[in-house]
């Protein structure tokens, strides 16, 4: 496991290929035809297309003069190739270029040319979003360049609606809604629901989510994790806000404490409307969980614990303190053991999230699993924990803890088929392993709505035919 | 008003891609694929501040050209041409200053409206900036071959 971890720390970040001469010379005489450039002598650019006879290995190139041009022979001229495929409707794909540079010398009726620098971009090789990414310094510079010649800040922008989405990371929601309405759902059915201090339930747990959504942000930024990370996803990589020059590091640092503090608040008023030690002492794990996931000194996940600390936070914590302020501290072992597999499937959503990052995440130190551990253990990782949540589940019902309805969360287990059979093919490609990533957070999200709906059909049972048990033993 | 001959306009209408070339700090050529636009009079070309290191270049030395020289990205005609002129960055809004020229854009590139919609995947890609070409001179290959001298006209008397 060292060993594998030695060897993630040094795995080289990838990198759009250096082009030496060889190789650009290479790629150049892979195009049908080359476009030799030069500058003229009234210093504007001259391009002509022909046909180069190119020796890559002696780093030369030789092509008939073009008809009515004479090339400058004591300056820098290049060759450039370029392709796409028109794909009708669409557009295009399969983009590459690459030009090289060198001095070109006439020799009869023809030229030679020596090659001395190259450069290009082959999509095939690098990924345009990863191409892209590599270029955010790039936009930064623009952008700074541009204030300081207007004499004011100039800053890229999306519309509010798009803005709040990215930063909050909205989305990822579920993975509080799902526990925290189950545990209010359970709590319902043993008898305990009190309408206000559920509402305020969600919306304080929704708070700690963003919050921790937008301080991991802020410290991954303080620890250069997101810049590190060249293949960021819709799902992994953090928000970017910050990188990308959207929002401010103050201003994202202002939002995290404002959804901390307004959680807090909530906080308090429940426990002062619903008081208990039982949710004291869950509010405050909670609130540890939240922050110490990324933010020293505890930085959970940059020790190989944040794994833990999110199922632990987005499953007994969440589910277990949702259901105490319906109960008043009362806790029974239902809603824990209904915790499980939520911890384990949220978690797991981390897990592969975490899979595209590693390198990245190698880099600065950030130790998750998926830096620790080789390929095959965290693909054979991602297997164990989904058949111990769905195990849990079964498990559960059999010892009459849960209902019996609860087994509709089984009806995902081929979408976590799908998952774990995605991994191996796409371990290495950011990109493909998107679509599976998107599969994995189905899987917890589609096993809590499923969960939810067994308990409503608990609930609806209960009210029309309650003489019904649906818990075995 | 049109001042480029007529199969320089067809060639320019019809290419999902051509080389703008721009003169670097060193006196370098620096060749970059980008889809042309053009209006009927100015050529146009976007470019993302991502890759912005050509506006930087522009901004030092407005001297540039773009050359249409690939019969796949015109639809297999094989005529080819080179045309130098001036170029300047517009760049009052990057934001959206561009998407005057969506609907030029979309006609080559359909699926820019739909990448447009999903600006927040990313959004650093469509803060842009406008290459506004005026052409001087035109260089024009009928049959494509550098064996024949091109036809030079100045782009300001072609279509006299």
């Amino acid at each position: 496991m060292m060993a594998a971890a030695t060897a993630a720390r040094n795995e080289p970040m990838p990198r759009t290929p250096a082009l030496d001469v060889a190789a650009g010379l290479t790629k150049l005489a892979s195009y049908p035809y080359q476009i030799l450039t030069f500058v003229d002598d009234a210093g504007y650019p001259m391009s002509v297309a022909l046909t180069a006879d190119i020796d890559a290995p002696g780093g030369t190139a030789s092509f008939r003069a073009p008809a009515g041009f004479t090339v400058p022979t004591g300056v820098d001229v290049s060759l450039t190739g370029s392709h796409i495929r028109p794909q009708p409707g669409y557009g295009y794909d399969e983009r590459r270029h690459v030009t090289v540079w060198g001095r070109a010398a006439t020799v009869g009726d023809r030229m030679t040319f020596r090659a001395a620098r190259a450069w290009g971009w082959d999509e095939a090789e690098v990924p345009f979003f990863e191409y892209s990414e590599r270029s955010t310094a790039q936009s930064k510079k623009y952008f700074d360049a541009l204030s300081v010649e207007r004499g004011t800040p100039v800053k890229p922008k999306l519309s509010f609606g798009w803005l709040a989405l990215r930063t909050t990371r909205l989305p990822f929601l579920s993975a509080t809604i799902v526990p925290v309405v189950l545990g209010i759902v359970i709590a319902t059915r043993q008898g305990f629901f009190d309408p206000p201090t559920a509402i305020l339930t969600v919306i304080g747990s929704a708070f700690v989510q963003l919050g921790l959504n937008v301080a991991n942000d802020v410290f991954d930024s303080v620890q250069g994790a997101d810049e590190a990370n060249v293949t960021p996803t819709q799902f992994s990589g953090g928000s970017r806000v910050i990188q990308y020059g959207l929002v401010s590091f103050r201003q994202m640092a202002g939002l995290a404490t404002t959804f901390y503090v307004a959680a807090g608040l909530i906080g308090l008023l429940l426990l002062a409307l619903r008081g208990s030690p039982e949710l004291l002492i869950i509010g405050v794990a909670g609130f540890i969980v939240s922050i110490g996931y990324t933010a020293p000194p505890l930085k959970f996940v940059y020790r190989g614990l944040g794994e833990v600390a999110v199922a632990i936070g987005f499953g007994p914590l969440m589910l277990l303190g949702a259901y105490v302020v319906q109960t008043r501290g009362e806790l029974s072992w239902e809603p824990f053991v209904a915790s499980l597999p939520i911890a384990l499937l949220v978690m797991l959503i981390l897990y592969v999230n975490e899979i595209p990052d590693r390198r990245g995440d190698a880099r600065v130190g950030k130790r998750t699993l998926p830096v620790r551990l080789s390929k095959a253990t965290v693909i054979g990782g991602y297997r164990v924990a989904a058949i111990a949540a769905y195990v849990i589940l079964v498990a559960g019902v059999a010892v009459g803890l849960l209902p019996i309805p609860a087994l509709l969360a089984l009806l995902t287990i081929p979408l976590a088929l799908q998952v774990s059979r995605g991994l191996e093919p796409n371990y290495d490609n950011p990109y493909g392993l998107m679509a599976v990533m998107g599969v994995n957070v189905k899987v917890h999200l589609y096993a809590g709505l499923l969960l939810l709906a067994g308990y409503a059909v608990v609930l609806i049972l209960g009210a029309v035919a309650p003489s019904v048990d649906l818990f075995l033993g | 008003m049109s001042t480029l001959p007529d199969p320089v306009e067809e060639l320019l209408n019809a290419a999902l891609v051509g080389e703008l070339t721009v003169v670097d700090g060193s006196g370098h050529p620096v060749t970059y694929p980008l889809i042309p636009l053009y209006d009927g009079e100015k050529i146009y070309l976007t470019s993302s501040t991502l890759f912005s290191r050509k506006l930087e270049h522009i901004k030092a030395n407005p001297k540039v050209s773009l050359s249409i020289t690939d019969p796949v990205a015109v639809g297999g005609r094989t005529d080819r041409v080179t045309i130098q002129g001036d170029a300047r960055v517009i760049e009052e809004d990057p934001h959206g200053g561009w998407e005057r020229l969506l609907p030029i854009w979309e006609k080559k590139e359909p699926s820019i409206v739909y990448f447009l919609k999903a600006r927040v995947a990313l959004p650093l890609f469509f803060e842009r900036s406008l290459i506004e070409i005026t052409p001087r001179q035109v260089l024009y290959w009928a049959d494509g071959s550098p064996a024949t001298a091109p036809v030079v006209s100045d782009a300001g008397k072609a279509a006299a």
